[in-house]
């Protein structure tokens, strides 16, 4: 599993990263966390609001900053 | 009821002598306090449940290829409900115009969306009333509709930065959500929200007290009052590299007017604040050249004098 977090690197984006690193950890799961800041990258989803989560390349939330459990229920 | 419950606390158990300078500052900090975070926590609630309705790839699809006019006035409403935070002004404006929404129509809705909102709106109907809640809303929206026309009208597409154009956008993919994770999504949002700004309204409150109980009364009538021509430019120079939300700068500007600054000199403040910022300026610049960023803070910084100036000589 691949899990990527865009975001130009304000507050929220931070979070987000540190609820999915947790999501994760308290999951069990493994997976590639990866942080997206260049706009390019981010663009080529499409996302207009960041913070954003994609899973295995399909964005699951954006804008807006999802709890651990949000997160656990999607990975 | 919260007047009665900020007099009990300030004059019954804390003591201090109603007419005396310090208790009656601590009474209006912490009656206002209340009251504006009953309001702000109530109406961000509903406002947020409204949000959901409308993410930024949903006003996306509703203003590509829209033609003028009508296109900027439906970007300047649509700034007002759709979900903005200076963090997402540049995938935002690369979505916007990659997608064929035209370059003015996307600036009226970069101008509406930070100055006008709800926060601005319950601030300003808690501390002034619904009047001139409705008059900072309606000419909020026109200084986005106008300066977005004027932009238009400049064609500076090539002022935008060259990669804006090349960039390939993925199809905007919308997340479904459902009646209960739209219910927790405006829950988080509001709390986010109240995070964020309490500080500002606790240290604009606390100011706009400090003014209210000590300042004199007369005090700027004397040098900015509606005789001194230059007050309103003033007031939008000193407002645009001062960076707050509307929830810090509403009670001070509250308090100003009492003190005899004109209402249109503090409406040009206010939007000075709410809708330039040198943060904002630096954010943009990654998608504009200079040039066209400072046609944007120039026709922006213009309008809003202009709304001052036509206040002060209304009301």
């Amino acid at each position: 599993m691949k899990i990527e977090v865009l975001g130009t690197g304000c507050s929220k984006c931070k979070t987000l990263y540190e609820n999915t690193r947790k999501a994760l950890e308290e999951s069990g799961k493994t997976a590639e966390l990866v942080k997206v800041e260049d706009i390019p990258s981010i663009m080529k989803y499409g996302v207009m609001g960041t913070p954003a989560l994609v899973v295995d390349g399909r964005v699951v939330f954006s804008g807006k900053t999802a709890s651990v459990a949000e997160i656990m229920g999607v990975i | 009821m919260i007047k009665t419950l900020a007099d009990w606390l300030v004059f019954t158990t804390i003591g201090l002598v109603p007419g005396s300078r310090a208790g009656e500052a601590l009474d209006f900090f912490i009656y206002d306090t209340l009251k504006i975070f009953l309001l702000l926590t109530t109406i961000i609630y509903v406002v947020a449940n409204i949000r959901t309705s409308f993410p930024p790839e949903k006003t996306k699809r509703m203003l590509s290829h829209k033609r003028e006019y009508a296109g900027n006035v439906l970007a300047a409403l649509l700034g007002i409900v759709t979900p903005f935070c200076s963090c997402s002004a540049v995938p935002l404006f690369i979505g916007f115009v990659e997608s064929g929404v035209p370059l003015g129509v996307t600036f009226s809705f970069l101008i509406s969306s930070p100055m006008v909102n709800e926060v601005a709106l319950i601030m300003l109907w808690g501390l002034f009333g619904w009047r001139i809640a409705l008059i900072y809303i309606g000419t909020g929206l026109l200084v986005a509709i106008v300066a977005g026309i004027v932009i238009g009208k400049l064609r500076m597409e090539r002022y935008v930065q060259d990669y804006v154009w090349e960039m390939q956008v993925g199809k905007a993919e919308i997340v479904k959500q459902t009646f209960r994770e739209k219910l927790g999504y405006a829950r988080a949002y509001t709390l986010g929200l109240l995070q964020k700004i309490w500080p500002y309204v606790v240290a604009g409150v606390g100011l706009g007290a400090f003014i209210h109980g000590y300042a004199p009364q007369d005090f700027l009538v004397r040098y900015a009052g509606r005789d001194n021509l230059f007050a309103v430019p003033l007031a939008v120079l000193i407002g645009v590299p001062l960076y707050s939300n509307a929830a810090g700068v509403i009670p001070i500007v509250q308090a100003l007017m009492e003190k005899g600054l004109p209402i249109g000199t503090c409406l040009a403040f206010m939007m000075a604040i709410t809708a330039l910022s040198l943060p904002e300026a630096i954010i943009l610049k990654n998608v504009l050249k200079n040039r066209l960023l400072a046609v944007f803070f120039g026709i922006v910084a213009t309008a809003i004098v202009c709304v001052g100036y036509l206040f002060n000589a209304l009301l």
